[in-house]
């Protein structure tokens, strides 16, 4: 064991896989010899040697569709795009390509590849440094989409996407990469060293693909999280004393509907919380689903705490990022309703 | 005001419409044989000319002639002529069927045979093609049975792609021959990535990427010339430069700007352009860049020059952007002919062996569709399962997608 951030945790999650199999291919923007601009690739290079961790022409439809390319070869590519905010020009390819090739080629060709990228806000990044995409990928059958939120999460599960045989969309909540954040940016943050979270295994183990966390037992209400809001939930439990229960969904496809369906059950309310902008949100999805499953022990509206319908704002990033005080609110009204 | 007048926005348009007289006029064409064949290692810069040549075999009186002649054999180049009749034939008989509502779709290839047929030619087994929908060619010559290209047309029960895909958009892995998507020009970029991958594995494997005219306007055609240029990837980039993108004509996507070889030019990708209906001329062309791959040298980008005699699909009729005869007055003829032509000429073919293999063919065509159909046709006899619907869209089936079928009641 070791103490790792997750940036630590996602480098050595490619570290091992490199070294487990010689069909890992890492390559990016800025991601060969300089290890990266958040340092997650940081001396891949130097010990798989150029043609295993490469860097990228700017091109991210480029870097996705040689990675599929790459994939339908035999290879298992791992992929990044700097931003997530700037995958727009590759979802032709994520969308059109790496999500349907299995599909449409009944089985022939696969693509086994993961495409890591930070995401999220909270960091004053502005509208293209801060933007959580993942309800575009969600919708897409085919895709796999993971958000860990700590660094034994974020190891184990890129490792599973790595070797997972399908393509995977694997979101990096940069806020945390350095430390757990609760939504109080007027305190100083936390290192990795001092949460639990941050003591990671050296070697090789996994955190599978499509299963929640039950980051907190409770009995008042459920909440639904993953990312950065996994902290805002646990502060919000403890500043408004309702005794919540915190899932951290880890997997957003495919979801893991039992242990949401089962806590609901148990608490009879729900609050879902993404930093995400609302509108056809994957606070939706899920609103949709506690619905469907969840309808008679359902005691009160399903709420839902978001990102603004606006793009993402600079100046008014504390206005805009769903804080413990908004999420706190949610939850009491939602346990007086 | 100012001392400008005001701007004013180029459209470009073709020079003829409908019920105007083709004129292929302003098309230089070089007489064959006077392109010159580079060594494979030559230096990219030595030969920025032949991006804006067309490099031809065969000459007005069906011979072969010039420094790409000789690269096959009378029995090489007869069953050229058959692979090529065979997917005019095929395309004729699927027409068809798309006309009594057997499938629901077709796109046929009439005019650019040679292109497809004669490239297969020169790939070796184990190497990738990404093809477009327009490039059957390389199944019909690398012996792809055809009764499963119909199967997929017929989305039948033995439909290879189980129902899944439109007609034509066929895929084998064990052919070469990479799943055909709707998206046009995502595969060109995939093939770079392929051969990239061939490379990272020291492996001795080649790619080609394939894209028409109009789709290198598409944003993946930069990304895949890009790509392939800085890692110097074992790819052939072809381009079918048919004069047409459905109803917009090459001058829409910036072609006669230079040329469309002339845009690996500045990515330092040497490139060559050649006459597309010339089988003779495909066939060099591919087996020099196949080779320059194949030594580790690098890409090589290929203009195809040929044209669109049919209509892009069964779904649009070409009468109402263009002039009807246009096709038959396009000054490169026809690869069929052209071909029979030379092969008569160098006493290895006859009028009267060209008709019984006409006849052969059609047989074998017909038989082949006989059996495709009785395994069933869009809208009736037998199909793909519904189950099969719910299946491959991830390795294992997950939860929701359980509930879902079985919702389907299947």
């Amino acid at each position: 064991m070791a103490r790792m951030t997750m940036i630590e945790a996602i480098r050595s999650a490619m570290d091992v896989s490199m070294a487990r199999d010689d069909t890992v291919v890492v390559f990016g923007e800025d991601v060969g010899y300089f290890g990266g601009v958040f340092r997650c690739t940081q001396g891949l290079q130097q010990k798989y040697g150029k043609t295993r961790c490469f860097d990228a022409p700017i091109s991210e439809s480029g870097i996705v569709g040689a990675a599929i390319g790459m994939a339908a070869y035999g290879l298992r590519p791992c992929v990044e795009v700097q931003f997530a905010d700037y995958v727009y020009p590759a979802y032709d390819q994520i969308v059109s390509e790496a999500a349907r090739l299995r599909y449409r080629s009944n089985g022939e060709f696969t693509c086994p590849i993961v495409v890591r990228m930070p995401t999220g806000g909270g960091i004053f990044g502005g509208q293209t440094h801060s933007q959580s995409p993942e309800a575009l990928f969600t919708h897409v059958s085919g895709l796999k989409v993971v958000v860990p939120s700590n660094p034994y999460d974020a190891k184990g599960l890129l490792i599973a996407s790595i070797e997972d045989p399908d393509p995977v969309i694997f979101l990096e909540p940069k806020r945390l990469y350095n430390g757990p954040f609760d939504g109080h940016h007027e305190r100083p943050v936390t290192p990795w060293s001092k949460h639990p979270l941050g003591e990671v295994p050296d070697g090789h183990f996994v955190v599978p693909l499509g299963k929640a966390s039950v980051r907190r037992e409770g009995s008042d209400l459920t909440i639904l999280a993953y990312g950065t809001m996994v902290y805002v939930a646990e502060a919000a439990a403890e500043e408004t004393g309702i005794d919540a229960e915190i899932i951290d969904l880890r997997t957003l496809l495919p979801l893991d509907l039992d242990t949401i369906v089962a806590s609901v059950k148990k608490t009879g309310r729900c609050v879902i919380v993404h930093e995400a902008t609302l509108t056809s949100g994957f606070g939706a999805e899920l609103a949709a689903l506690v619905q469907q499953y969840c309808f008679y022990n359902l005691e009160g509206p399903i709420a839902r705490v978001t990102g603004w319908d606006t793009p993402y704002p600079h100046a008014q990033e504390w206005e805009y990022f769903p804080g413990p005080a908004r999420l706190g609110q949610a939850m009491r009204e939602t346990m007086e309703a | 005001m100012t001392e400008h007048g005001p701007l004013s926005l180029h459209v470009p348009e073709p020079e003829v419409r409908p019920g105007g007289t083709p004129d292929f006029s302003n098309v230089p064409i070089p007489k064959a044989g006077s392109v010159p064949r580079p060594e494979v290692d030559v230096d990219p810069k030595e030969i920025r000319d032949l991006a804006y040549s067309i490099i031809r075999v065969l000459n007005r009186e069906g011979e072969a002639v010039g420094p790409w002649a000789g690269t096959l054999t009378d029995e090489e180049l007869l069953q050229g002529l058959r692979d090529m009749m065979t997917l005019r034939t095929f395309d004729a008989r699927m027409l068809m069927a798309q006309r009594q509502g057997k499938t629901s779709f077709y796109m046929q290839h009439m005019g650019e045979e040679a292109v497809s047929c004669a490239f297969r030619k020169a790939l070796a087994p184990g190497d990738m093609n990404f093809p477009t929908y327009r490039q059957a060619g390389l199944l019909i010559a690398g012996g792809y049975p055809m009764v499963d290209m119909m199967n997929q047309i017929f989305s039948n029960e033995r439909d290879p792609l189980k129902g899944r895909q439109l007609p034509v958009m066929y895929s084998s892995k064990e052919h070469g021959f990479f799943s055909i998507s709707g998206n046009l020009t995502t595969q060109y970029i995939q093939a770079v990535g392929w051969a990239m991958a061939s490379a990272i594995r020291n492996d001795t494997r080649i790619a080609a990427g394939w894209v028409g005219d109009g789709a290198t306007a598409e944003s993946d055609f930069h990304a895949a010339l890009v790509f392939a240029s800085t890692y110097t990837a074992p790819v052939v980039l072809n381009i079918v430069n048919n004069q047409w993108a459905i109803s917009t004509f090459q001058g829409i996507a910036r072609g006669g700007s230079g040329t469309f070889a002339a845009r690996g030019l500045g990515f330092g990708i040497p490139a060559l352009r050649v006459d597309g209906n010339d089988y003779l001329a495909v066939h060099a062309v591919a087996k020099w860049a196949v080779e320059r791959a194949r030594r580790n040298l690098g890409p090589t980008l290929i203009e195809y020059v040929t044209y669109r005699v049919g209509a892009h699909s069964t779904s649009d009729d070409p009468s109402a952007y263009r002039p009807k005869e246009e096709s038959s007055a396009w000054p490169l003829g026809d690869p069929v002919l052209r071909l029979k032509n030379h092969l008569i000429k160098r006493g290895a073919w006859s009028e009267e062996r060209h008709k019984q293999a006409e006849a052969e063919i059609l047989d074998a065509v017909i038989a082949a569709q006989k059996e495709a159909e009785s395994h069933g046709t869009l809208h009736a006899g037998g199909k793909p399962s519904v189950r099969d619907m719910f299946e491959g869209v991830y390795a294992e089936m997950p939860p929701h997608l359980r509930r879902q079928r079985q919702e389907a009641g299947v």
